[in-house]
């Protein structure tokens, strides 16, 4: 398993900031999930080994955590929040439009592997709703149309 | 980068710094930058929890308690390490204050942990931030080492023979990690399960040692009661509530946005004057005043304080800030449906009232919502509610109980117009405002 020099260095260095091993875990699961896509077996047998955890440990830490994945999914995961906030400003009318322009559901991605698409709870951005995240980018005060105009860059960016 | 609101009302404390480069540390000694730790620096201790005490400083994340008197809980003496625990997983619906102090002034967040830290003779501090917020832990990482390349953190801290580390840490997505108990759990790499408590954090916190657990808003206000003195913070809100606080406007408002108005600023006027009313000049229902676990308060019950006193004596609370508008044309059962899937996704299923409370008021608002409701219903919704209060180890079943509760007694009429299958009388009425 080979992961980024950057991964490397900041594993290291957080090593060092905590009196347990196991304290690294949970950034360390997202930022492995960054470079690999997912948290594939390998992966998981690898931070386990690092940090001296069985694998069921990481197993049962990583399926508490909504943001960390054990399948693939596509380049590009649109996050639509469609939470008290975003809904009121048409968060649930966004999801429906992307669900129809992607031709995909909930947790679904696209034939081609660029997109993935979720529901997700509230993000953070309810002042400036409705918003979205890809990945973790927030594309926030949105309409159809920007939200299509979005999308068209991200796939010309895959 | 969200975008910055101004209204002539606000009292800029915590947000003086906003949209004025604070991130780069020059700039930030400029305005003030480390000024506070210094000047902790030549206090005792039990001068600092003073102080902030007689400041009127009040938990921001929700609960309200005293800032002073949660630093006076941790013992004197302590076998183990004590820590600081910068709560920054900010995910009450309705709540993006925390994400504006990130993003604009990282370093007072900074200070506040290391003013908590020498209040109750810490030397180790955690800023945790929620993992959503990737460019915010990335602005934090850069703010803490630039301090450290300083001499403001590590060793000798400003030459007073004093240590002190700052560490960062990124959460994986978990609304139930905002809760001071289970937010150690994951800290310390374990699932997010709350504990229960007795013992205290305080007491027994961060891998047994004492711990303080304080909101980020909470503890950037420490600098500037520091500097600006407690008589004067606790002058700028009304009796018992000090200071300023950031109040996000959200959903249907002319103006939404996240705005520092003094404590018991009125909700009304937060509402039609700071917000600028209502779009498209319908009526409001509704308000959510303090994120999604605080009872609604309905259009004639708006004439209120924005403290938290004055709050729980209008039957709700101030909560994390997140003030939710809602209009006349939003359908409540839908709403009370929206905000209980929520709690329903979030239950980490520890404790059976919660799992199966939220499980079973979603699927009741679910089918009632669909015009397959009973009359009974109504009344269970309240009585399954009432019955999850105060049953839990942490306060996520009364997160998702109390507003329940509030929607059923508040808008009894609304849910009765969704019975004998008939369909829901709003869902033609309702659309979407976008920007």
């Amino acid at each position: 398993m080979k992961f980024s020099d950057e991964f490397e260095k900041r594993f290291r260095e957080m090593l060092t900031h905590y009196p347990t091993k196991r304290s690294c875990l949970v950034p360390t699961l997202l930022y492995a999930q960054d470079e690999a896509g997912y948290l594939s077996d390998e992966v998981i047998a690898e931070i386990a080994g690092r940090l001296e955890l069985t694998e069921l440990d990481v197993r049962n830490v990583i399926s508490y955590y909504s943001m960390l994945i054990t399948k693939p999914r596509g380049k590009f995961d649109v996050q639509v929040c469609t939470n008290i906030a975003c809904m009121l400003r048409g968060g649930e009318e966004l999801l429906e439009h992307c669900s129809k322009k992607l031709g995909i559901g909930h947790k679904g991605t696209t034939p081609d592997g660029v997109f993935s698409l979720e529901e997700v709870e509230c993000i953070g951005a309810c002042s400036w709703a409705p918003a979205v995240q890809v990945n973790y980018d927030f594309h926030e005060n949105l309409t159809i149309a920007k939200m299509d105009k979005i999308l068209e860059e991200y796939k010309q960016k895959a | 980068m969200a975008d910055l609101v101004s209204h002539p009302d606000e009292v800029k404390v915590i947000s003086k710094r906003f949209s004025k480069g604070a991130t780069n540390l020059d700039r930030y000694l400029e305005l003030d930058g480390y000024k506070a730790v210094e000047k902790a620096l030549a206090m005792t201790p039990d001068d600092i929890i003073n102080l902030v005490k007689n400041s009127g400083l009040r938990g921001r994340g929700g609960a309200g308690f005293s800032t002073g008197m949660k630093w006076s809980f941790v013992p004197k003496q302590s076998a183990k390490p004590k820590y600081i625990l910068c709560n920054g997983d900010e995910s009450e619906p309705g709540t993006c204050k925390d994400r504006m102090i990130f993003e604009h002034d990282p370093h007072a967040v900074i200070e506040g942990v290391m003013i908590a830290g020498l209040a109750v003779g810490a030397t180790q501090g955690y800023i945790y931030i929620r993992g959503e917020y990737r460019y915010l832990s990335i602005i934090m990482q850069k703010a803490i080492a630039d301090a450290y390349a300083r001499g403001f953190l590590g060793k000798n801290i400003f030459g007073s023979g004093k240590n002190f580390d700052v560490y960062w840490h990124g959460g994986a997505g978990a609304y139930e990690v905002g809760e001071e108990s289970a937010l150690m759990e994951s800290l310390e790499g374990k699932r997010g399960i709350p504990r229960i408590r007795p013992p205290f954090p305080a007491v027994v916190g961060l891998w047994g040692g004492p711990t303080v657990i304080n909101n980020a808003e909470t503890l950037a206000s420490v600098p500037h009661i520091m500097l600006g003195g407690a008589e004067w913070y606790a002058g700028l809100g009304t009796p018992k509530n000090g200071g300023t606080r950031l109040f996000c406007l959200s959903g249907h408002v002319n103006r939404p946005g996240v705005y520092e108005l003094a404590m018991g600023y009125n909700l009304k006027k937060m509402i039609y004057d700071v917000g600028g009313g209502i779009p498209g000049g319908k009526k409001l229902k509704a308000v959510v005043p303090g994120g999604s676990s605080c009872p609604c308060l309905t259009a004639d019950e708006i004439d209120v304080a924005m403290d938290f006193d004055s709050m729980m004596k209008a039957g709700s609370m101030l909560g994390s800030g997140g003030v939710v508008i809602v209009d006349e044309t939003t359908c409540m059962v839908k709403f009370a449906l929206r905000t209980m899937a929520f709690y329903q996704h979030e239950s980490c299923g520890w404790c059976i009232p919660c799992r199966e409370g939220t499980d079973w008021l979603k699927k009741t608002l679910k089918r009632f919502h669909s015009g397959g409701g009973v009359m009974k219903d109504i009344d269970n919704m309240q009585y399954l509610s009432e019955n999850m209060l105060g049953r839990t180890f942490c306060p996520l079943g009364d997160a998702a109980a109390m507003p329940t509760i509030a929607f059923v007694k508040k808008f009894r009429k609304e849910f009765e117009a969704h019975l004998d299958g008939k369909p829901c009388p709003y869902e033609h009425v309702a659309e979407p405002v976008m920007a």
